[in-house]
C-alpha cells in the first residue's frame, strides 16, 4: 500500500482535469465533499426515521385510523390502543416545565450575562454546564427522593388548601403526578435555557449597550429594553431546545409521573407520557398490533415535536418582524 | 509483498485459533427474571465443557419470543408460556414446533406499607382481587380486616401500585387474579401489561418498592427473590386449600409438585392457585424455549446436553440464588422430553 499513493498523485496531472485535482490536493474539495456528506446524512437519518416509523405502524394506522388520536383506552389484553392520554401527559408535563423554567432560566441568564462579575458568571456557568450533562436517571432519582416527598408534605397542602376549588389543584395527591414530573423536567431544562441564553446575551454587540447608556438609560433599562430584545431570537431558540428535551424525556418522567394512562384536569393526578410508555412496554410487548401501536406512538411524538418546532419558527419570524431585534437575523 | 503475506498469515492463524476456541456459540434471549441463574448455569457449564459457550441476553420475555420467531437466536426464555397464536406464528415462519422446558420457579408476593402495621398481613384472594379492581378502597374493609383480626387496620384509602413496564411478574400476578376472580378475568385479563382499573405504575421492582416505601397505606407486588434480597416485607396469601402461606422456596416448589400430575405434555401450565396444603398460590415456572428441530447437529447435541445437566446438577445452584428448585416429578418428565429435540 505504501507504494500506491504516489502513483495516484502522479497520475493526476497526466489525466488532465487540473482544476478539480488541484482543488483536491489543496484539500478544499475534499473538505467540501466530506462536510456535504455529513450534512446530507442528517437529512437522510431524519427521513429514514420517519419512513421506519411509518412502515412499522401500518397495522394500527389501518385499524384505528384517526381514532388512535382520540381514544383514551390503552388495553394490551383486548388489543385496543389510543394515544390521547399519552399526548395529554406529554403536553401537560412539558407545559408545566416550561412555565416554571422559562422565567427562572431567563432571569438567571440575564444576571450571569449582564449583571454578575465575570468571575462569578464563569464559575456559575461551569456548574450549569455540569448540570446540563447529568444523566436524566439521576434527575429521576432526585425526583423520587426529594420532589415526591416535598410534593406530598409541602407543595400539595400549600396549593390544595387555598386553591382546591380550582380544577387544576383538586383531588388527592400521591406525590407522583403531572406537577411532580413538570417540576423535575423544569429542573432538567433550566441549564439549557441559561446556558444558551447567556451565550446569546453575551454576543450582543457592545455598542448596543453603550448607545442605550449614552441615551441616559439605567443599567437595567439598557439590559431589559435593548439587550434582551436584541437577543430575543436566540433566547427563543433556547426555550425550544428546552421544550424538545422536555417532550422526549423518558427516564425521569416515568419515575415520577405515576404511569397511569388517564386524563385528569388536576395537576396532582397521575398520568403518562409518550416516551415513558414506549420505554416501559416495548420490550415485553407481544403481538404485532401491540408493538406497532407503540411504534405509532413514536410517530405521534415525532409529529408533535415537528408541529411545535414549526410553530416556534413561525413565532420567531413573526416576532422578529414586529419587534426591534431585526439586527440579529 | 512479503510482510503483507506474513501479516495475512498471522491474522488467519489468530482467527483460526479464535474460531477453534469459540467452536460453538449458542445464542439465546428472553426473560429477565431468571437471568441471574441462567448466567450462573451458562458460566459453570462453559467451565465444564470449554468449547460450548452460551450467550444470553435478558431482553424480556416478549422480546425473547419475538427473536425466536424471527430466527435470530438459538433458544428463548419466557416467564409466561407462549400462547397458541404465538406457537402458530412460529410454526408458519420456522417450520417446526417450540418446546417449553421449565427451569426454575418464581413467585410474586404482595408487599405493603400501612401506617401502624408491623407484622405480616394475611390476604385472601377476594381481598387482593377487590383491591386491584378498585372495589375495596379502605384498609379496614371487612375483606381485609376479617383475615387480620389481631391487627388494627386504619380507615385510610388504599393506594394501589403496579408495574408500569411490561413484565413477567405482572403476568403471574394477573394470571392469579384471573383465576380467583371471574370479574378480573372478564374485565382485565392476564398479560405482561394490562389496562389497570386503579393504581399507580412503578417502573421495575425497584420502582414499585420505591413507591410503596414512600406512599403511606399503599400495596403492590414484587418477585419473591426481589423481596428476599432487599428485605422487603411481604404478606401471606390464602391458597386453594384454605391455609395462609407465606412464600418461601419450599412453598413455591410445593405449588409445582401439586400440579405435576396434571401437567400437560408440553409443560405449558400455569401453577397459580395450585392445589396442595403447603403450596404458595402465586407461583410460576419460568421456561426455556427450545426449537423441536435444530438443523446444526453440534448445536443440537450441545443444547440437549445442557438441558440434561440443568435438570440434574444445575438445579443445585438454584437455591443459593433464591430460586425454587423444580420438584422431582417435573424433572423426571422433562428429562424424558429432551428426546423430542431433534
Amino acid at each position: 500500500m505504501a507504494t500506491a499513493n504516489p502513483t495516484v498523485q502522479r497520475a493526476g496531472p497526466l489525466a488532465g482535469s487540473r482544476s478539480f485535482l488541484s482543488k483536491l490536493r489543496d484539500g478544499d474539495e475534499i473538505a467540501r465533499l466530506i462536510t456535504l456528506v455529513f450534512a446530507a446524512s442528517v437529512v437522510l437519518i431524519t427521513l429514514l426515521l420517519v419512513y421506519e416509523l411509518w412502515v412499522n405502524s401500518a397495522l394500527p394506522r389501518h385499524k384505528f385510523g384517526f381514532h388512535f388520536f382520540v381514544t383514551q383506552v390503552w388495553d394490551p389484553v383486548m388489543d385496543e390502543y389510543g394515544a390521547l392520554p399519552f399526548i395529554y401527559g406529554t403536553l401537560v408535563t412539558s407545559g408545566v416545565a416550561l412555565l416554571l423554567a422559562v422565567p427562572l432560566g431567563i432571569g438567571a441568564s440575564i444576571f450571569l450575562a449582564e449583571l454578575a462579575p465575570a468571575r462569578i458568571s464563569d464559575t456559575l456557568q461551569f456548574f450549569i454546564d455540569l448540570l446540563a450533562a447529568v444523566p436524566s436517571v439521576i434527575y429521576g432519582v432526585l425526583g423520587v427522593f426529594i420532589v415526591v416527598p416535598l410534593m406530598r408534605s409541602v407543595i400539595y397542602p400549600a396549593l390544595n388548601k387555598p386553591f382546591g376549588y380550582l380544577p387544576i389543584f383538586k383531588g388527592p395527591s400521591y406525590g407522583v403526578g403531572f406537577l411532580t414530573a413538570g417540576i423535575v423536567l423544569a429542573i432538567m431544562v433550566i441549564p439549557y435555557i441559561i446556558s444558551v441564553s447567556r451565550e446569546v446575551l453575551l454576543s450582543v454587540p457592545r455598542d448596543q449597550r453603550e448607545a442605550a447608556l449614552a441615551l441616559g438609560s439605567t443599567r437595567w433599562e439598557s439590559t431589559w429594553k435593548v439587550v434582551v430584545p436584541f437577543a430575543k431570537t436566540g433566547i427563543m431558540g433556547s426555550i425550544f431546545l428546552a421544550l424538545a428535551r422536555a417532550l422526549g424525556e423518558t427516564m425521569a418522567v416515568t419515575m415520577v409521573i405515576g404511569n397511569t394512562p388517564k386524563i385528569s384536569a388536576s395537576l396532582f393526578a397521575t398520568g403518562y407520557s409518550i416516551a415513558a410508555v414506549i420505554a416501559n412496554e416495548f420490550t415485553e410487548a407481544t403481538g404485532e398490533l401491540y408493538t406497532q401501536s407503540l411504534v405509532e406512538l413514536g410517530l405521534v411524538l415525532f409529529l408533535l415535536t415537528f408541529i411545535l418546532n414549526g410553530m416556534a419558527r413561525i413565532l420567531i419570524v413573526v416576532t422578529t418582524q414586529k419587534g426591534s431585534g431585526k439586527g440579529n437575523q | 509483498m512479503k510482510p503483507t503475506a506474513m501479516v495475512l498469515a498471522a491474522v488467519l492463524a489468530t482467527g483460526a485459533v479464535l474460531l477453534a476456541q469459540n467452536a460453538l456459540l449458542i445464542n439465546g434471549a428472553g426473560a429477565t427474571f431468571p437471568a441471574p441463574i441462567y448466567s450462573k448455569w451458562f458460566d459453570v457449564y462453559h467451565q465444564k465443557i470449554a468449547n460450548i459457550q452460551f450467550n444470553y441476553q435478558s431482553v424480556g420475555s416478549g422480546a425473547g419470543i419475538k427473536q425466536m420467531t424471527d430466527g435470530t437466536v438459538d433458544f428463548g426464555a419466557t416467564d409466561g408460556p407462549m400462547n397458541d397464536e404465538q406457537l402458530k406464528a412460529y410454526q408458519s415462519k420456522r417450520g417446526s414446533d417450540i418446546l417449553h422446558f421449565p427451569t426454575v420457579l418464581g413467585a410474586v408476593v404482595p408487599t405493603y406499607n400501612v401506617a401502624g402495621v408491623k407484622g405480616a398481613l394475611e390476604f385472601t384472594p377476594e381481598a387482593l382481587a377487590g383491591i386491584y379492581l378498585g372495589k375495596i378502597t379502605k384498609w379496614n374493609d371487612p375483606a381485609i380486616a376479617g383475615a387480620n383480626k389481631e391487627v388494627s387496620l386504619p380507615a385510610e384509602d388504599i393506594v394501589v401500585v403496579h408495574r408500569s413496564d411490561g413484565s413477567g411478574t405482572t403476568y403471574v400476578w394477573t394470571d392469579y387474579l384471573s383465576k380467583v376472580s371471574e370479574e378480573w378475568k372478564n374485565k382485565v385479563g392476564k398479560s405482561t401489561s394490562v389496562n389497570w382499573p386503579v393504581g399507580l405504575g412503578g417502573k421495575g421492582s425497584e420502582g414499585v418498592t420505591g413507591l410503596i416505601k414512600q406512599t403511606p397505606n399503599s400495596i403492590g407486588y414484587v418477585e419473591l427473590i426481589y423481596a428476599l434480597q432487599n428485605n422487603v416485607p411481604y404478606g401471606s396469601v390464602k391458597n386453594s386449600s384454605g391455609s395462609f402461606i407465606k412464600a418461601d422456596l419450599a412453598s413455591v416448589s410445593a405449588a409445582a409438585a401439586g400440579t405435576a400430575k396434571e401437567m400437560p405434555e408440553d409443560f405449558r401450565v400455569s401453577i397459580t392457585n395450585a392445589p396442595g396444603k403447603t403450596a404458595y398460590p402465586i407461583s410460576s415456572f419460568t421456561w426455556l424455549l427450545i426449537p423441536a428441530k435444530i438443523q446444526d447437529p453440534g448445536k443440537r447435541d450441545a443444547i440437549k446436553g445442557f438441558l440434561k445437566w440443568m435438570l440434574t446438577d444445575g438445579q443445585g445452584y438454584a437455591e443459593q440464588l433464591s430460586y425454587a428448585k423444580l420438584p422431582k416429578e417435573v424433572v423426571e418428565r422433562e428429562v424424558k422430553a429432551i428426546s423430542k429435540v431433534q
